[in-house]
């Protein structure tokens, strides 16, 4: 896990960043300047939040990348902190609750990311499915209160499972030793990264542009049948792009944006389910026209581990 | 300075967001009166305050508490410029009515928990008529509702480690005493102004 802020191929992952939304940004201003009507400015002004929170996102994501494994580290530890913080507040909780709480805030999520700084896999991979599973339950029997008891300690497993377990895969990418690219680990967190939030995108734009038919008109309204095809298509067409930063061939690192994509897209489904559940329309107002981190991250926790596991399983 | 520092955590650790629903953020001189439930209540109150308002506004809190200690005396004294009040041995010649009145009169402004105590059910108690007096003492300060959200779930009442919950101020629109309003009337006026921003 060498520094591999000067790595030539990674300079030019970014400078493609950087000209993408610099387009996006110019599109924004000229949309900002010919939409009419009051609806189409609204949809405008949240299009030009969400560019600039992205400008935002993706120097803190360079920043981090750039000062090798920790940065990137305690970015997503960051992550899973203010994203469980979101989840939690969301979910009906009890006062017996507290003491787990604590431990799932204060110990669980920074112990996770410790292990992974630490590269011990062996052990990240089972902390939080084995013995923060088992302890959970049992802080709260401690606690002494049976009301509820089976939902409550489930929520709890839950938070640390979706907000710590599958976020803390992005960075545990790093882990992976696959032979003859030492060092070049930051470019399949990119690359996850990349796709997920790409498809998550365009299936904005698609779904903005052209979008009709409705896809799951009971958990997220705005997602189309429309948006869904253009978003994951454009997903594929950028994996296969980037296979050359990559161990994957190009139909194999299709294969995998497919499967990113398609991972992401049901986790944005769970998420949203979690939320309409709850009334809510976002799981916070953190980023500014996106909502919470959560609404952010969905697509990410759902991706990562399957990402991660079939990597680890063909290519090292 | 330290209190800038102080407010700015206590913003960072609840993520608290306000909400000037009825009244703006400014430093008009009022009394915000909210719900009570957790210790936390008027440090989430205040800090969501903007800072030249909060420099005037002074949160009224419990004399045998807050002097049971050098640590607490300062944070009460000097951070929050808390306006401590004797809630076990009043009598006619120390009664804090006097205290809050003369601070309202010296054009600061103040928060209080009407309920008079830390609630653990998800009803608000009915108020004690502290506020009533205010109102009709200083009828020209605003009366401001406002309700917390979550304090109760970042730090419940005897527990010592606080969660990061995110918080929300609401704030609705400034009551005054009317003409003729009786003390009953107007007390059950100003609790369900706080319960309706629970809603909003």
């Amino acid at each position: 896990m060498n520094s591999f802020s000067l790595d030539p191929q990674m300079l030019e992952l970014g400078a493609g960043i950087f000209v993408l939304l610099l387009v996006a940004s110019i599109i924004g201003f000229i949309l900002k300047k010919t939409v009419k009507g009051e609806r189409g400015q609204e949809v405008i002004l949240n299009l030009n939040a969400r560019i600039n929170a992205w400008w935002v996102m993706i120097i803190i994501f360079f920043l981090a990348m750039a000062t090798g494994g920790i940065g990137s580290v305690i970015l997503f530890g960051l992550t899973s902190f203010l994203a469980l913080r979101e989840y939690i507040t969301l979910t009906p909780t009890h006062r017996a609750d507290h003491r787990a709480h604590v431990w799932a805030f204060f110990i669980i999520t920074p112990l996770q990311y410790v292990l992974i700084g630490f590269h011990n896999y062996g052990l990240a991979i089972i902390m939080i499915p084995v013995y923060a599973y088992l302890f959970v339950p049992i802080r709260n029997v401690i606690a002494g209160d049976c009301q509820d008891f089976l939902a409550r300690s489930a929520k709890i497993q839950w938070g640390l499972m979706v907000c710590v377990y599958f976020v803390s895969y992005a960075p545990a990418l790093l882990l992976l030793h696959i032979p003859g690219r030492e060092g070049q680990d930051g470019k399949l967190l990119y690359f996850l990264v990349c796709v997920a939030q790409m498809s998550d995108v365009l299936q904005y734009v698609f779904g903005k542009c052209f979008g009709r038919h409705k896809i799951a008109p009971n958990i997220s309204p705005n997602k189309t049948i429309e948006g869904f095809v253009g978003g994951v298509a454009g997903a594929v067409l950028i994996g296969t792009g980037l296979y050359w930063i990559t161990p994957f061939n190009p139909w194999q690192a299709a294969l995998m944006a497919l499967l990113i994509a398609l991972m992401g897209f049901y986790g944005g489904l769970v998420m949203s389910a979690i939320k309409r559940d709850r009334g809510v329309k976002d799981y916070g107002a953190t980023i500014p026209g996106h909502g919470g981190i959560m609404d952010r991250i969905d697509s990410l926790c759902f991706a990562a581990p399957v990402f991660f596991h079939l990597t680890r399983y063909f290519f090292t | 300075m330290i209190a800038e520092l102080f407010a700015a955590g206590v913003r960072l650790f609840t993520g608290v967001q306000a909400r000037w629903l009825g009244c703006a953020p400014d430093i008009t001189q009022r009394v915000y009166f909210a719900n009570h439930t957790s210790n936390l209540d008027f440090l989430v109150l205040w800090s969501v305050l903007p800072s030249n308002a909060r420099r005037k506004t002074r949160p009224v809190a419990a004399s045998d508490y807050w002097r049971g200690g050098q640590l607490r005396f300062y944070l009460a004294d000097h951070v929050f410029h808390g306006v401590l009040i004797e809630r076990k041995k009043v009598t006619r010649s120390n009664n804090p009515m006097d205290q809050l009145i003369a601070v309202l009169k010296g054009g600061e402004s103040l928060i209080i928990f009407p309920e008079g105590g830390r609630t653990t059910e998800p009803e608000m108690r009915p108020f004690k008529s502290g506020l009533y007096h205010l109102g009709k003492a200083m009828p020209d300060v605003d009366l401001v509702p406002v309700y917390l959200d979550n304090a109760n779930r970042v730090l419940p009442k005897g527990e010592f480690l606080p969660i990061p919950f995110l918080c929300s101020a609401n704030f609705g629109t400034p009551l005054h005493l009317l003409p003729d309003e009786s003390k009953d009337a107007f007390l059950t006026r100003a609790r369900a102004a706080v319960e309706a921003m629970a809603k909003s």
